[in-house]
């Protein structure tokens, strides 16, 4: 009898494929989400081809490229991470665990100086500089604030699931045989992982 | 009930993911400074969608869990694509 | 029946440690969070039914009657905004829903019972912020419910708090649609393959998919609103370079599904209802089962159709108005089975059969005009008209609104095991069918002749048309009381019902009335076809 879906228990009902069920629906509501914003950036980019890309010069490449790599690999201790707890190492399940914590902190770093850089040369959102741009940089612009903002805010809602997970994990409540809850954060995080791998060439690599 | 999702994935086999995740980055990141016109758009967006692919294959698990996961993940793949679809019927043709 | 007090029931006994009203707000069991749905969605109901009186009232004579007209603004924005979001949208699913897909599939329970109990708060969160929203300075939203840019971005109102009080309860619908598909998924009964379910669960499951795929659309939408009201971001503003249409594509790329959100579980209800009253099996089970799945896809290709003056591009135009067209093929499938069922059968028009029937000729009558909207030329000239505003109360009051009240006296004895008086039950459906007429059919007329919706005023030559309309609410809202009033006696003093007072025999019927706690003594094993009236001998009745 497979060790994770509970039919066998009385009463107590532990279902690991419904819980994975509910949510990978719920990972497709965040892809329509953003699935949502990415046709907005899609319309735009077509109403205004030139502008995306004159704007497009102002984003750092290499911090793109950078995060880009932190958070493939942040992905892969994730995964590595269940890895171990499913052949029962929980001292190297949370070290890697651990690990995508630091990661996932070091996007969030680069992604603040990259921001601030952006404000201290005048383009957010309303700002003077910005308005005397054409209409196409004001959307470019608008849109960058709003996508990555948005996606940084689902890392900081990832880094609070992994934290709990590690207390879980520390505490015995998520083990080898009960780790449908690590699955199901390690799902999210991918997905975060997912989205930027998309919003990275849109909006670094229009050269 | 299924035992689809005893299958474990080898250390191995995820850092080899890995490290093809990181060759289609600095492939990508490549492409982009060579001036391709219309195409650099295309290409990036299918090293793009190779790496997605990678992702929710092997580090999501999807191919080998429960099949009706992949139907899911068809239905809303198909609804995101309508909709792309049908709204730029309307911003092609105006 | 002395003992009967002593019986065991979801009401007597609690799944939590509580007793008395912290038994229910900490409840997890889906009878008693369907009917906490209920008490607060029948409450804004009625909210919204009063603002629409109230409305109707400033409308029967032309000139000001009762209100300003930036109040009569506001009130056709509330009445919008808390019927779809807040009653029409949630009210099948989230009351009948949750009381009946688990034991029509065998279920002790949903999938999530904790995430179903959070689903019910959010909602309250959002119905709450709705509220406030009326209070704070800045005053009550005005820009229809439909939130259009620019006006949405420049309103002085408080425009933000209704919209984030939409994206909460977008949040709850969302929460519902996951919990449902996976129920239907993981937790049916032995022996119930997908086509045993009863024709109420293959609606409910088809609307659960619209609910998980689409409300983000709308989510995100909101959301950029929001951030374009507080922070100035350039989105949807045309002074910015946006594109205001494209705010339409987006919310109706939502709104137009929605549509199917709100008809879609109150056919599965018609599918329940007619077998029950024929004494027959359903004619065309699985045409009626893909038809559900059908409008939920098809529905997501039409949602131009609401935009066909905006200003898009004629090739979007005529692929949308053809698309429009096809939507109705799976309505007309059902709609033929429905009656095919009823054809040869042994019919008792029992009060919910006869809802049934109420549905079927204002629903018709809505789906017909539908076509009339969808097809270009026509809809030009309708456009913005009474016309629209007859149609789509014909399609929601009168489809919704009419089944909402069918499940209703359906389900009642067995939700509350209490009966309601037959004869007050079959008046009520007379003047509910009268009043109704009389409200919108003139609606229809004035449209045709180019009255405007969201107007204030009038021109004189449609006072008589308006005054027969205003009449026609009172007589509607007085039969709503009505209804509340004869089931809230039923509720006190009505005598009690059995277990199978109508002879149905899908799985709710073989339970007592009310259920028990887990539903079922023992976890059914399916053998019957869903509609097979040959157990009806097997069955008991008590």
């Amino acid at each position: 009898m497979s060790n994770n879906t509970g039919t066998a228990a009385h009463h107590v009902h532990r279902d690991d494929v419904g819980a994975k069920m509910g949510m990978w629906l719920f990972l497709f509501t965040e892809v329509l989400l953003f699935g949502g914003m990415f046709l907005i950036y899609a319309v735009y980019r077509y109403q205004y081809p030139d502008q995306f890309h004159i704007a497009a010069m102002e984003l750092n490449t290499t911090m793109g490229t950078l995060n880009t790599i932190i958070l493939l690999t942040s992905s892969l201790t994730v995964a590595l991470s269940i890895a171990a707890l499913q052949k029962g190492n929980k001292f190297l399940s949370l070290c890697f665990l651990s690990i995508t914590l630091l990661f996932a902190l070091m996007f969030m770093v680069i992604k603040y100086f990259e921001w601030t850089t952006k404000i201290s040369h005048g383009i957010y959102p309303g700002s003077p500089e910005l308005l005397t741009k054409p209409n196409g940089q004001i959307l470019f612009f608008g849109l960058y604030y709003i996508m990555t903002g948005l996606h940084g805010l689902h890392v900081l809602v990832g880094m609070v699931v992994i934290s709990f997970m590690i207390v879980f994990i520390a505490r015995d409540k998520v083990t080898s045989d009960n780790y449908v809850k690590l699955e199901n954060s390690g799902l999210y995080w991918h997905l975060v992982d997912l989205i930027w791998i998309f919003l990275f060439p849109l909006f670094y690599l229009i050269q | 009930m299924s035992e689809n999702n005893k299958h474990h994935i080898s250390y191995g086999t995820y850092i080899l993911v890995w490290a093809a995740l990181i060759a289609f980055t600095s492939i990508t990141v490549t492409i982009a400074g060579v001036s391709l016109g219309r195409y650099t758009l295309f290409i990036a967006l299918s090293i793009a969608a190779i790496k997605s692919a990678l992702v929710i294959n092997i580090f999501m698990h999807i191919k080998f869990d429960e099949p009706i996961f992949k139907v899911f993940l068809g239905i809303s793949g198909a609804t995101l694509f309508i909709i792309f679809l049908l709204t730029f019927f309307d911003y092609i043709y105006r | 029946m002395a003992d009967a007090v002593a019986v065991k029931n979801f009401y007597n006994q609690s799944t939590n440690k509580h007793t008395g009203i912290l038994s229910w707000l900490l409840t997890k069991d889906h009878k008693r969070i369907g009917l906490m749905y209920m008490v607060a969605i029948l409450t804004f109901f009625v909210v919204g039914m009063l603002i629409g009186i109230l409305m109707r009232l400033e409308l029967i004579a032309p000139g000001r009657t009762i209100m300003s007209a930036q109040t009569y603004n506001s009130l056709f924005t509330l009445h919008g905004v808390i019927m779809i979001f807040l009653f029409i949208i949630p009210g099948l699913p989230a009351i009948f829903g949750n009381f009946f897909l688990p034991i029509q599939i065998g279920a002790e329970d949903v999938a999530f019972p904790r995430l179903n109990l959070l689903s019910w708060y959010v909602y309250i969160v959002g119905a709450i912020l709705v509220i406030v929203s009326l209070f704070l300075p800045g005053g009550p939203i005005d820009t229809g419910w439909t939130f259009y840019i620019p006006y949405s971005v420049r309103s002085s109102t408080n425009i933000s708090m209704a919209l984030f009080a939409a994206f909460v309860l977008g949040f709850s619908s969302i929460l519902t649609g996951i919990n449902f598909i996976t129920t239907v998924h993981r937790l049916r009964a032995p022996g119930m393959g997908f086509f045993k379910m009863p024709l109420f669960v293959w609606a409910t499951y088809a609307t659960a998919w619209i609910q998980v795929i689409a409300t983000p659309v709308i989510a995100i939408t909101i959301l950029l609103v929001i951030i374009e009201r507080a922070f100035g971001v350039g989105i949807f503003d045309p002074a910015l370079g946006g594109d205001p249409i494209l705010f339409q594509h987006l919310f109706w790329i939502y709104s137009h599904p929605a549509v199917y959100i709100m008809i879609l579980p109150a056919m599965g209800v018609v599918s329940e209802i007619i077998p029950t009253f024929s004494r027959r099996t359903i004619f065309g089970y699985k045409q009626i089962a893909y038809s559900s799945l059908a409008i939920a896809f098809i529905g997501y290709l039409v949602w131009a159709h609401h935009m066909f003056s905006s200003g898009m591009s004629d090739t979007a135009r005529w692929i949308f108005s053809l698309l429009t067209f096809i939507v109705a093929l799976p309505s007309g499938v059902k709609i033929f089975n429905w009656v095919a069922t009823m054809y040869k059968g042994s019919i008792d028009p029992k009060p919910p059969f006869l809802w049934v029937m109420n549905f079927i000729f204002l629903f018709s009558i809505g789906g017909l005009t539908g076509l009339v909207l969808g097809s270009l030329a026509t809809d030009i000239h309708l456009t913005d008209t009474y016309f629209v505003v007859a149609h789509f109360h014909y399609v929601m009051f009168g489809g919704t609104g009419t089944i909402f009240f069918a499940a209703l006296h359906y389900w009642f004895p067995k939700m509350f095991g209490k009966m309601y008086n037959m004869k007050f039950a079959r008046i009520a459906v007379v003047l509910y069918f009268i009043g109704f007429n009389m409200l919108y059919f003139p609606k229809f007329i004035m449209g045709y002749m180019g009255m405007p919706r969201r107007y204030y005023d009038y021109l004189p030559q449609f006072t008589t048309l308006q005054e027969i309309s205003t009449i026609g609410s009172w007589i509607l809202v007085g039969t709503i009381f009505f209804i509340f009033g004869y089931l809230f006696h039923a509720l006190r003093k009505g005598k009690k019902a059995t277990s199978n007072p109508w002879g149905g025999v899908t799985l709710e019927w073989h339970i007592p009335s009310p259920p028990p706690l887990e539903n079922f003594e023992k976890i059914p094993t399916i053998t019957h076809e869903p509609y097979d009236f040959s157990q009806l001998k097997e069955m008991k009745d008590e």
